[in-house]
């Protein structure tokens, strides 16, 4: 079809390549910028969840004291001189906190500016001077500088989450209260000081007792038996359907439904938990064994899948290697693909275990979320762990447990972080090349 | 999984050009398929994965002290008859193997007979070097180590250092035992892989391609090698090198779509060869 009369040379190839060059490269150039953007707002949306909770948190690091001369008088103490445990346990040391309190303050005389007087102090300070009078009993007889624990009202005055200058009805401390505090900090009785209730004692109603210990040692002790439990079983069970199972439809079933469990919901597995570990087994409930049991579960497809990956990297090569040198099957696997795999396995099992210590929903299921204040001993003490921790507090009206929700929050986060790096550093260290 | 998927390609990817489908071979092998004192003796091999014959009816001898080299084209069934020499495709879903291969006297796919000790006898070298991600002391004395072979340190090291001179890597190892055996140039790790084969002491020595992941100079120090160890073992070798398998070689045998088209001393089948598949193969006509 050569037309005579179109006498236009040609269009050369390359000159069409140059037309939709800019064309192309404006795409690039969009796509790159909506990346840049989208990784832009996640991390602000990072920085903003971390602002937030660390504002929020950090002053419950802190505790609010009141320094009195308190005098620890023998009498009171230890009438009989006997200095034996069970009587210095039982002194009534709220009397002495009361009467050095009393000396600090000689004008209030009125029986119910008197008890007014008596609630800036912890309803726990008698308990803290009992240890510590306990711990060295030399100090009968004497008087001392302590620093008493203030209440929760009192530290949120002094830490200016109460404002001074709102109308009296609209806050919890009295003027007459300020005025108190006012002279003490005047005097220099007032002070924050490092929390340590907040990392050495369980739960409590009231929040300057409140602290993160049982909480802690419950999701340590319930980690500890996942990990033990589902680890073994887990990457067993990627071993034998990865390397020795028979290719049939039941694997295939089995390999469906594996995938399909680590997408069920977590409560339903609190769910599952509560009807067969509790109800048919008899677990007792809201400890960490069963608590463990039912993370386990849990855990179990994330571990099982990550493994299989791991184990499907090893090159083919390595197990022919093994096998032609006359290893069996399973030296095979343990001599040489399992090493190898490990650093998958292990960052998948402790993705696994972090997922397991920020769950909450199931161990609502089994009763977890009972108000527990001793510290857990074992696996069978009743427990609670730390993310249902988080949401007990969260739902408490006090102003003192806002601030701690978030320092437990903080407390959470810097055990995720501590483990993922684990993950990573372990990857890193296992790492090998072939 | 990867190994079934890499075997089965090389028997897929056959040569299908239709002139070279209607030359097939009836079933007789020409040439002579025994020798008069064979280590291993194969007859009426089949082979299938799944519903396809990739092998079809094979017998072959291999003699003792002797290099036997298979050429053939791509996906001929040369590398699939080598591993059924030590059962290596056991590890294979759907692999079957009928007729009888006898290392011995022994019948390697009698039921009985546990294909780990198998293994030992009948060692493999692959086609990539693959070491142990391991130090070059613990590749060479894994397999001693497994099969209990050593009764202390003392052995074990003379053993290492044996079976390392054996396969000419000695003295440029000697000083770095305890560096990872993956740190070795290609040719270096292939004569270490053969240094763990022989490690174990085997009867005969598979070789998948040994030399096709390195380059001439790495060859021909194998190549060498090879016909010392001759004097010590029966070596199969699998090649696609005609030149390595004229060099290497006492006896050679062309594979053809799973059939075995020829057998004979390496100089007569190079020099002339009785079937025409034979010929325009060696004549580089295909292939």
């Amino acid at each position: 079809m050569n037309n005579p009369a179109d006498t236009t040379p040609p269009r050369r190839a390359i000159d069409i390549v140059n037309a939709s060059l800019k064309r192309r490269y404006a795409r690039e150039r969009r796509f790159r910028w909506l990346g840049a953007t989208a990784v832009t707002l996640g991390m602000v949306f990072v920085v903003l969840l971390f602002a937030d909770i660390i504002l929020k948190g950090y002053t419950a690091f802190q505790q609010t004291y009141i320094q009195l001369p308190i005098e620890l008088a023998a009498a009171t103490i230890d009438p009989d001189g006997t200095r034996d445990p069970a009587t210095l346990a039982r002194a009534d040391y709220m009397k002495l906190i009361r009467e050095a309190l009393r000396e600090q303050f000689p004008e209030v005389r009125d029986r119910r500016d008197r008890r007014r007087l008596n609630s800036m102090i912890s309803v726990g300070a008698p308990d803290l001077l009992r240890e510590r009078v306990m711990a060295d009993p030399a100090l009968i007889g004497t008087t001392q500088e302590l620093w008493i624990l203030a209440d929760d009202d009192i530290d949120m005055l002094v830490k200016g989450y109460i404002d001074r200058n709102a109308p009296e009805s609209d806050r919890r401390v009295s003027d007459q209260m300020i005025g108190w505090i006012n002279r003490l900090e005047a005097e220099g009785r007032v002070a924050k000081r490092f929390n340590t209730i907040f990392f050495t004692h369980g739960t409590s109603r009231e929040p300057e007792l409140a602290g993160i210990a049982g909480a802690l040692m419950g999701s340590f002790y319930t980690l500890a038996l996942t990990f033990l439990l589902s680890f073994p079983i887990g990457v067993g069970a990627a071993l034998y359907l990865e390397e020795f199972a028979p290719k049939n439809r039941w694997t295939d079933l089995i390999e469906v439904n594996v995938n399909n469990l680590a997408a069920v919901p977590s409560i339903v597995f609190g769910l599952l938990g509560l009807a067969v570990f509790i109800g048919f087994f008899g677990v007792p409930r809201s400890t960490p064994l069963v608590a463990a049991l039912v993370m386990t579960l849990m855990t179990l497809p994330t571990i099982i899948i990550a493994s299989r990956v791991a184990l499907k990297s090893v090159p083919p090569s390595i197990r022919e290697a093994a096998l032609g040198v006359g290893a069996s099957p399973l030296q095979t696997q343990f001599h040489h693909v399992l090493p190898l795999a490990l650093p998958g396995i292990l960052t998948g099992s402790i993705i696994g275990m972090a997922r397991a210590l920020g769950e909450t929903a199931p161990l609502l299921m089994i009763g977890m979320i009972a108000f527990i204040v001793d510290i857990p001993k074992g696996f069978t003490d009743a427990a609670t762990v730390l993310p249902v921790q988080i949401f007990l507090w969260a739902d408490s009206p006090e102003r003192g447990f806002v601030e701690r929700t978030s320092a437990a929050i903080i407390v959470l986060l810097a055990f995720l972080f501590v483990m993922n790096l684990a993950a990573v550093l372990l990857r890193r260290r296992f790492e090998r090349r072939w | 999984m990867n190994t079934m998927v890499e075997v089965m390609d090389k028997t897929t990817g056959a040569i299908s050009s239709a002139d070279l489908a209607q030359d097939r071979p009836s079933a007789a092998t020409v040439g002579d398929v025994t020798v008069a004192d064979p280590r291993m003796t194969c007859r009426d091999v089949d082979v299938w994965y799944g519903a396809k014959q990739a092998i079809k009816g094979v017998s072959l001898d291999i003699g003792k002290n002797e290099v036997l080299s298979m050429i053939g084209p791509s996906g001929c069934g040369k590398s699939t008859f080598l591993r059924c020499l030590n059962r290596m495709n056991d590890t294979i879903d759907g692999c079957r193997v009928t007729g009888s291969i006898k290392l011995d006297e022994q019948d390697i796919y009698d039921k009985a007979l546990d294909p780990v000790p198998l293994r030992a006898q009948v060692g493999m070298v692959f086609q990539k070097p693959n070491p142990f991600p391991k130090s070059i002391y613990e590749n060479v004395a894994y397999g001693p180590r497994i099969h209990g072979l050593t009764n202390n340190k003392a052995e074990l090291d003379e053993l290492v250092e044996s079976s390392l001179r054996k396969a000419g890597l000695w003295n440029e190892v000697k000083d770095r035992l305890d560096q990872p055996g993956t740190g070795l140039s290609g040719g270096q790790q292939q004569r270490l892989c053969i240094a763990r084969t022989i490690a174990v002491s085997p009867e005969v020595i598979l070789m998948d391609e040994p030399c096709s992941a390195l380059d001439p100079i790495a060859t021909a120090i194998i190549e060498e090698l090879i016909d010392e160890l001759r004097a010590n073992y029966s070596i199969a070798i699998v090649t696609h090198s005609m030149q390595q398998a004229a060099r290497v070689s006492q006896r050679t045998a062309y594979f053809h779509l799973g059939d075995l088209i020829e057998v004979g001393e390496t100089n007569q089948i190079f020099t002339n060869p009785q079937h025409r598949l034979t010929e325009d193969y060696i004549t580089g006509r295909f292939g």
